[in-house]
């Protein structure tokens, strides 16, 4: 007599296997230069690290893009220097810093006590000046050098090299001929086609690149007319830019192939996924320290937790992994 | 070191017109991270906005079973508006206690002088020379005037000034800082919060006559713990410090007055 059967009998199926997140290997490459994981701290919101290294450990980090350096010390612009917007900020600090001496005298032996990786960020009034400062760089042992051609809040420089193709690749191949480490280049949002600039700089022969930058904004105080910034405009970041900055590395990584240090508004695992899955090798976080300074850290976890899900055992299978329609 | 943590509200008083006094339990916030009167604490003003809101300390003190901490505020924009519709038993998010507050010598006796929102960081000052010092406080009007009882019971004297006149002296707390050091110079020194115009005045008064003077400054804030180098306060040497970090409170001599 045949076995009666009830219902629906499900067939054994193998469940495949679990990756939790501590098991997720969140190492990753960045143009030869190796982190434990992919989370840097963005240039200009972390300082040298003294701040935020009073709430945590900064080995827990990736790596640190050091406050904007330049060749001589720099007082910034005059206050106000930020403004709140929807999600976000405008800021027009202007590079206040102790210029690139000071911070290899003082701030560099402080950062080495920690392992994470080291990254100069380094804006010049003229190509030459660049390559002072990468040979004094090198020299003084930081892990990469981040170019910024992007600065929206300084007269000289910055973002007039950011804007020129012709002009990118020029101060990209100083950089390159006289620094010993490799030479990240940080692009600027404020262009018609940021792909352009990408390739003109990756021919110059950048090693990696960084993007997104600040876009330009302006706030006016409704009640006074006058714009809250004292230099009228500024730079925005915060989850506001976040998917302008997607979209860009989405583009970029199709244009190029060398490596990109993705960020904008990262605030949480899943931005920093995305940005990955956009085709960055690593992200950083920058604006959302602000609001809480634990936020690397919980971007790091985070994106753990999702690399997880997706059954990943290294962070770094995510990078380019989106599939667009 | 400051710490982040989640403090209660424990009370919460409607002052003046518009102004507000919340006590908050910060657990050993006090203990562990005050450095005296006149430094401020750091508050998440809702998921929607990103910056935290600087609000000076008025009061604190270490306590069981946690650390009390005062504030009062103003409504002047959209966080503190969040922020004084916040109810006794809620939680905020706090950074603290952040910043180099008033250098205070307990056995010394200062003029306290104080300007409308600017009078709540002067009673930490206040009750560390308990009984000894004189506040100068100046309000735009009589129904702005807050924490008149706290400084007369904390105080030696309690001078009050109003721009129209509708209470105390018609007019500026400059005019009432003369008179007192032309009667008495046996202050230590003059301690000052308020807006900028205030402060410049004050600094000069009390470099007339000779008497050290520390000002407390207010600047468009960012991280608050001296990152993001956004709060720049010009200075006489021609270099640019951070309210936040070096800050708030200065020497007088040191801030240049002109930019």
């Amino acid at each position: 007599m045949p076995e009666k059967k009830f219902f629906y009998e499900p067939e054994a199926r193998e469940i495949p296997a679990v990756v939790t997140p501590e098991q997720v290997d969140l190492s990753v490459n960045l143009a030869g230069m190796t982190m434990k994981n992919p989370i840097v701290v963005a240039s200009g919101t972390f300082g040298f690290g003294h701040e935020y290294g009073e709430f945590y450990d900064l080995s827990e980090l990736g790596g640190i893009c050091v406050k904007g350096l330049t060749a001589q010390r720099r007082e910034g612009n005059p206050a106000p220097r930020i403004a709140e917007t929807p999600m976000g900020i405008l800021n027009s600090v202007g590079l206040q810093n102790p210029g690139v001496d000071a911070f290899i005298a003082t701030e560099l032996p402080f950062l080495k006590q920690f392992d994470l990786r080291i990254i100069a960020n380094i804006s010049g009034n003229t190509p030459e000046e660049y390559g002072e400062m990468c040979e004094k760089l090198s020299a003084a042992g930081v892990d990469m050098i981040e170019v910024n051609i992007s600065c929206p809040n300084v007269k000289a420089g910055g973002l007039a090299y950011g804007t020129k193709p012709e002009m990118a690749a020029e101060v990209a191949a100083i950089a390159k001929a006289h620094a010993s480490v490799p030479v990240m280049v940080k692009l600027s949002p404020n262009v018609t086609d940021i792909t352009e600039i990408a390739r003109a700089v990756e021919g110059a022969g950048a090693d990696a690149l960084s993007l997104i930058n600040t876009l330009r904004g302006m706030r006016i105080d409704v009640n006074t007319g006058r714009p809250i910034l004292k230099m009228n405009t500024g730079g925005l970041s915060g989850p506001a830019v976040l998917p302008v900055a997607i979209r860009m590395v989405w583009e970029v990584s199709q244009a190029v192939k060398i490596p990109i240090l993705g960020m904008g508004g990262v605030s949480k695992g899943a931005d920093a996924a995305e940005l990955m899955l956009a085709g960055a090798s690593a992200v950083a976080v920058g604006t959302a320290c602000f609001a809480d300074p634990y936020a690397p850290l919980k971007v790091r976890d985070g994106l753990a937790a999702i690399a997880a899900k997706r059954g990943c055992d290294k962070v770094s299978d995510l990078t380019g992994k989106v599939n667009p329609w | 070191m400051p710490i982040q943590r989640e403090c209660k509200i424990v009370s919460k008083t409607l002052m003046g017109d518009g102004a507000v006094y919340m006590v908050l339990e910060v657990g050993d916030m006090v203990r562990t991270t005050c450095k005296g009167p006149g430094q401020f604490i750091h508050i998440k003003c809702g998921n929607s906005r990103l910056l935290r809101r600087p609000i000076s300390v008025c009061s604190c003190m270490t306590d069981e079973p946690e650390d009390t901490l005062a504030i009062a505020f103003e409504v002047r924009g959209e966080g503190t508006d969040w922020l004084a519709r916040r109810e006794e038993g809620d939680t905020l998010d706090v950074l603290g206690m952040l910043g180099n507050g008033f250098q205070v010598d307990p056995n010394g006796r200062y003029l306290l002088v104080g300007g409308g929102i600017g009078v709540p960081p002067l009673r930490g000052c206040a009750q560390a020379t308990m009984g000894r010092s004189t506040a100068i406080l100046g309000f735009r009007t009589a129904d702005k005037v807050i924490l008149h009882n706290c400084f007369q019971d904390e105080c030696a004297k309690v001078l009050l000034a109003t721009d129209d006149g509708t209470l105390g002296h018609h007019g500026y707390v400059d005019f009432l800082l003369r008179k007192e050091l032309e009667q008495d110079n046996g202050f230590t020194g003059v301690l000052a919060c308020g807006p900028k115009p205030m402060l410049k005045k004050v600094a000069q008064v009390a470099e007339e006559f000779g008497v050290p003077c520390q000002v407390s400054m207010e600047e468009r804030m960012g991280c608050g713990v001296g990152a993001c180098l956004v709060c720049s306060c010009d200075m006489k040497d021609g270099t640019r410090k951070h309210v936040c970090k070096n800050g708030p409170v200065f020497d007088s001599k040191e801030v240049d007055w002109d930019a």
